[in-house]
């Protein structure tokens, strides 16, 4: 055994490996893209690790993987799995052979997500069962006890960590050596593995026969946990769990019962918690599942127990939980004194807003600023979409009008034209995006015959993420090069008839390119070519000569971070400016000198 | 020991570093240490926080409010955003120099940081450094965290001496820029020292 000191994401990696895992598939997606780097990192010779184009094949491709035998995991954030949800319902009712974890890291917040859907309500929906770890340590535990329950009943098991477990860091006693496990192969066998209407009833009814008896096996297992007495009960699981020790350690005495496995649910073991008790009050964030659940008993059995949550308005219905909202409601539902926090901060200064925003020399803001002034004076719809470009709607540039998911944009933009045919509907989608769910978008619009503008943002990675290789970029996470997939090609295959490519940092060319796809009626698109400077670090820089005019045009019409007032005068933060060169393009007085190889 | 250590400042300043360091140094002195981050959409010019929980009673990933015995802050009115972190009898080690974020550039409100430092003066025991003043030889911002980290040794307040975390930097800093960083941390570290000897 050997110590590591890794972040919850690291730790359900090494847990994975641990367990011998042969095959590991996802897609990039915050709070849960850092297992496959862990897995990639660590993983020795016989383990398979990729990023998939998108979740749906990322789950498709472990599946067959478990048919032979082998253990596979798939990682993805909350609203990966809804990609994702498609192969994993029939998969519930098909199952599998070797073990499958499936990772749907949630939300609370939401911090960087579109919702603040509850994996666990999910589990229950697809008939499998969910697990839900509340710290790193336990991460590494229960992922092998996940991989086991897979195996026991085959059936795909996920499991469900939060931000704030993957993100938090703890120091982890790990399994020295590790091997893929061994696995048998895949046995031919249509009744089993070919889904039909007929197999499907025959299997839900096995289903629903078999989870009862998961739950009996959670009922004895022993991260379901109660400690204390009394007659009121705190019930909770995942960082809630955490965040009521943190006030617990005044009252060891409290009688306290978390749940680690919400479904399906351990009803005997739930049952002994609720014995003697008057009043319960479940702890949990995202959706009321435990409080559903424990309510859902109650009725059954004809219990007398108040239960008290979300639903009742104990919990806050949305939103993060914390220690000071946890302790909150722990000390009014026990009766125990507030804590006392450190400072009064009266008269705050008004404190600076820090909203994210496109780098210093990021290509997406000459991009979405190419187009801006190529419309001006027409009406324009700009459909944006999911990743580091969603900050185009950041003033100035203000050029995101709607972002709902992977891959809307494109599709949005023709809803768009199909309203208003008269209005130029533009869709802002990036390399990674364009993969994941995007070309068929595409294609939608070829063959329904719309008008649109397609702005393909390729900045050769995904960057929002962490700067994951995708198919375009021609490296994959075995460490292979390979051919780089080309959007034009693509593009012209699925009937683009107009296809351009421009370097978005040649502002003058990029807008000619703009114009000239909204002089032309079909489908169009414009492929801004330029790398993420994180990625690339330029050694360039602009800086501001005496010329300058004061006149702010750089800042008002670019909002780049590196522009900054000192003294009063316009000047450039040489720490963040990477040469880009867009200011000295706006500038009107061509006072802004300097560039990439200064 | 048992401390709770609250690293903050502007995406892009080292912060996620310094708390590594930290957390290293004090795992290497035989502490439990448990911390947290929040990263990702505050690499793109947002806040950026660390929590580092040392000691063995840690359920809390995050540090609870009024529980950071000190507050190491890159960015001035970082420390100020956190305050609500600090114990009672805790210490603020800042950055006086202010990172301006583009809503300020376009609006033009003048935060200039000193409002920020009057306050933090004015309700908690701090230790307010200037550090773009102290970099100004190695032309760079990019040593705050060291002039920090340096000070926040030196004030005796960090639980950690300045043998552990050089150490740490010796481990964890590309070599190119080592040298400039010990220079910097050196230099906060005199800072704190003094602080300490008031």
């Amino acid at each position: 055994m050997r110590k590591e000191y890794v972040m919850g994401n690291g730790a359900i990696a090494l847990g994975a490996l641990a367990a011998g895992v042969n095959v590991v598939s996802g897609y990039p997606g915050t709070p849960s893209s850092e297992i496959i780097e862990t897995v990639s990192k660590y993983a020795g010779e016989g383990v398979h690790v990729e990023w998939s184009v998108n979740e749906k094949a990322a789950l498709e491709v472990a599946a067959s993987a478990s048919y032979s035998g082998a253990r596979t995991l798939v990682t993805m954030k909350q609203v990966g799995l809804n990609v994702a949800s498609d192969p994993l319902m029939s998969l519930a009712y098909v199952g599998v052979e070797g073990g499958m974890v499936v990772v749907s890291a949630d939300d609370p917040g939401p911090i960087s997500s579109q919702t603040e859907q509850d994996t666990r309500m999910f589990a229950e929906f697809a008939r499998v069962p969910v697990f839900d770890p509340s710290s790193p340590e336990e991460a590494y535990e229960m992922i092998q006890d996940a991989y086991a329950c897979s195996e026991k009943y085959h059936t795909p098991v996920i499991f469900r960590p939060t931000t704030r477990v993957c993100h938090a860091y703890a120091s982890i006693e790990v399994k020295e050596k590790t091997e893929p496990k061994k696995y048998g192969g895949f046995h031919k066998d249509t009744k089993r593995w070919v889904i039909f209407p007929r197999l499907s009833y025959l299997n839900h009814a096995m289903i629903e026969k078999r989870n009862p008896q998961i739950g009996e096996d959670f009922s004895d297992y022993g991260k379901n946990t109660l400690t204390g007495m009394g007659k009121k009960l705190v019930i909770t699981s995942g960082i809630s769990y955490a965040y009521v020790k943190e006030y617990l350690k005044d009252y060891p005495e409290v009688k306290l019962c978390r749940i680690a496995t919400p479904y399906p649910f351990p009803e005997r073991f739930v049952l002994r918690c609720l014995e003697g008790v008057d009043e319960a009050l479940c702890v949990e964030e995202l959706s009321p599942y435990l409080e559903s659940a424990v309510l859902k008993l109650v009725g059954a059995k004809g219990l007398s127990v108040k239960v008290y949550g979300k639903l009742t308005g104990h919990i806050a219905p949305s939103g993060e939980n914390s220690v000071e909202t946890s302790a909150e409601a722990l000390s009014e539902f026990l009766g125990t004194p507030k804590k006392e926090t450190g400072f009064s901060l009266p008269d705050m200064p008004e404190l600076p807003m820090r909203p994210p925003v496109l780098c210093a020399g990021c290509p997406h803001r000459a991009s979405f600023y190419a187009v801006k002034k190529a419309m001006e004076g027409r009406k324009a719809y700009f459909c944006g979409d999911i990743g580091c470009y969603t900050l185009g709607n950041a003033m100035p540039l203000d050029m995101v009008d709607t972002c709902l998911c992977m891959g809307a944009g494109i599709t949005m933009a023709q809803g768009f034209h199909w309203t208003d045919p008269e209005g130029v509907c533009f869709a802002f989608v990036g390399d990674s995006t364009f993969f994941a769910s995007g070309m068929t978008g595409v294609v939608n619009a070829v063959y329904n015959n719309a008008d649109m503008i397609l702005c393909i943002l390729d900045n050769s990675t995904t960057a929002m993420t962490g700067h994951q290789p995708h198919p375009g970029t021609g490296r994959n996470l075995m460490g292979s090069i390979v051919d780089k997939v080309d959007i034009a090609k693509i593009l012209d295959g699925m009937g683009v008839k107009k296809i351009l490519r421009v370097d978005p940092l040649d502002h003058r060319a990029a807008v000619a390119a703009v114009k000239e796809c909204a002089e032309v009626s079909g489908v169009k698109a414009v492929i801004f070519q330029s790398p993420c400077i994180a990625v690339t670090k330029p050694a360039g820089r602009m800086t501001v000569g005496d010329g300058c005019i004061q006149c702010k045009k750089c800042i008002r019409e670019t909002g780049c971070p590196a522009l900054v007032i000192r003294d009063q005068k316009v000047a450039i933060d040489a720490g963040l400016c990477t040469g880009c060169g867009l200011c000295g393009q706006v500038c009107p007085v061509s006072a802004i000198g300097g560039g990439e190889d200064e | 020991m048992n401390k709770d250590i609250l690293v903050c400042g502007v995406g892009g300043q080292g912060t996620v570093l310094a708390s590594k360091l930290i957390a290293s140094a004090a795992m290497n002195c035989g502490n439990t240490v448990h911390s947290a981050e929040t990263i990702g959409m505050a690499q793109r010019g947002g806040s950026v926080t660390s929590h580092i929980r040392i000691g063995g009673e840690v359920y809390s990933p995050l540090i609870p409010m009024g529980n950071a015995d000190i507050i190491l802050a890159f960015e001035p009115a970082e420390a100020v955003r956190n305050l609500g972190y600090l114990k009672k009898d805790g210490i603020v080690i800042a950055n006086s120099s202010p990172v301006k974020p583009v809503t300020e550039s376009l609006r033009d409100t003048g935060y200039d940081g000193a409002r920020m430092a009057a306050y933090l003066k004015d309700r908690c025991s701090c230790l307010i450094i200037d550090a773009e003043e102290i970099c100004r030889p190695f032309q760079s911002s990019r040593y705050f965290n060291a002039v920090i980290l340096g000070a926040a040794a030196g004030s005796g307040r960090l639980g950690l001496d300045e043998k552990a975390l050089l150490g740490e930097m010796e481990a964890r800093v590309r070599e190119e820029f080592i040298t400039t960083n010990k220079q910097a941390f050196m230099a906060g570290l005199e800072a704190g020292k003094s602080y300490a000897a008031k």
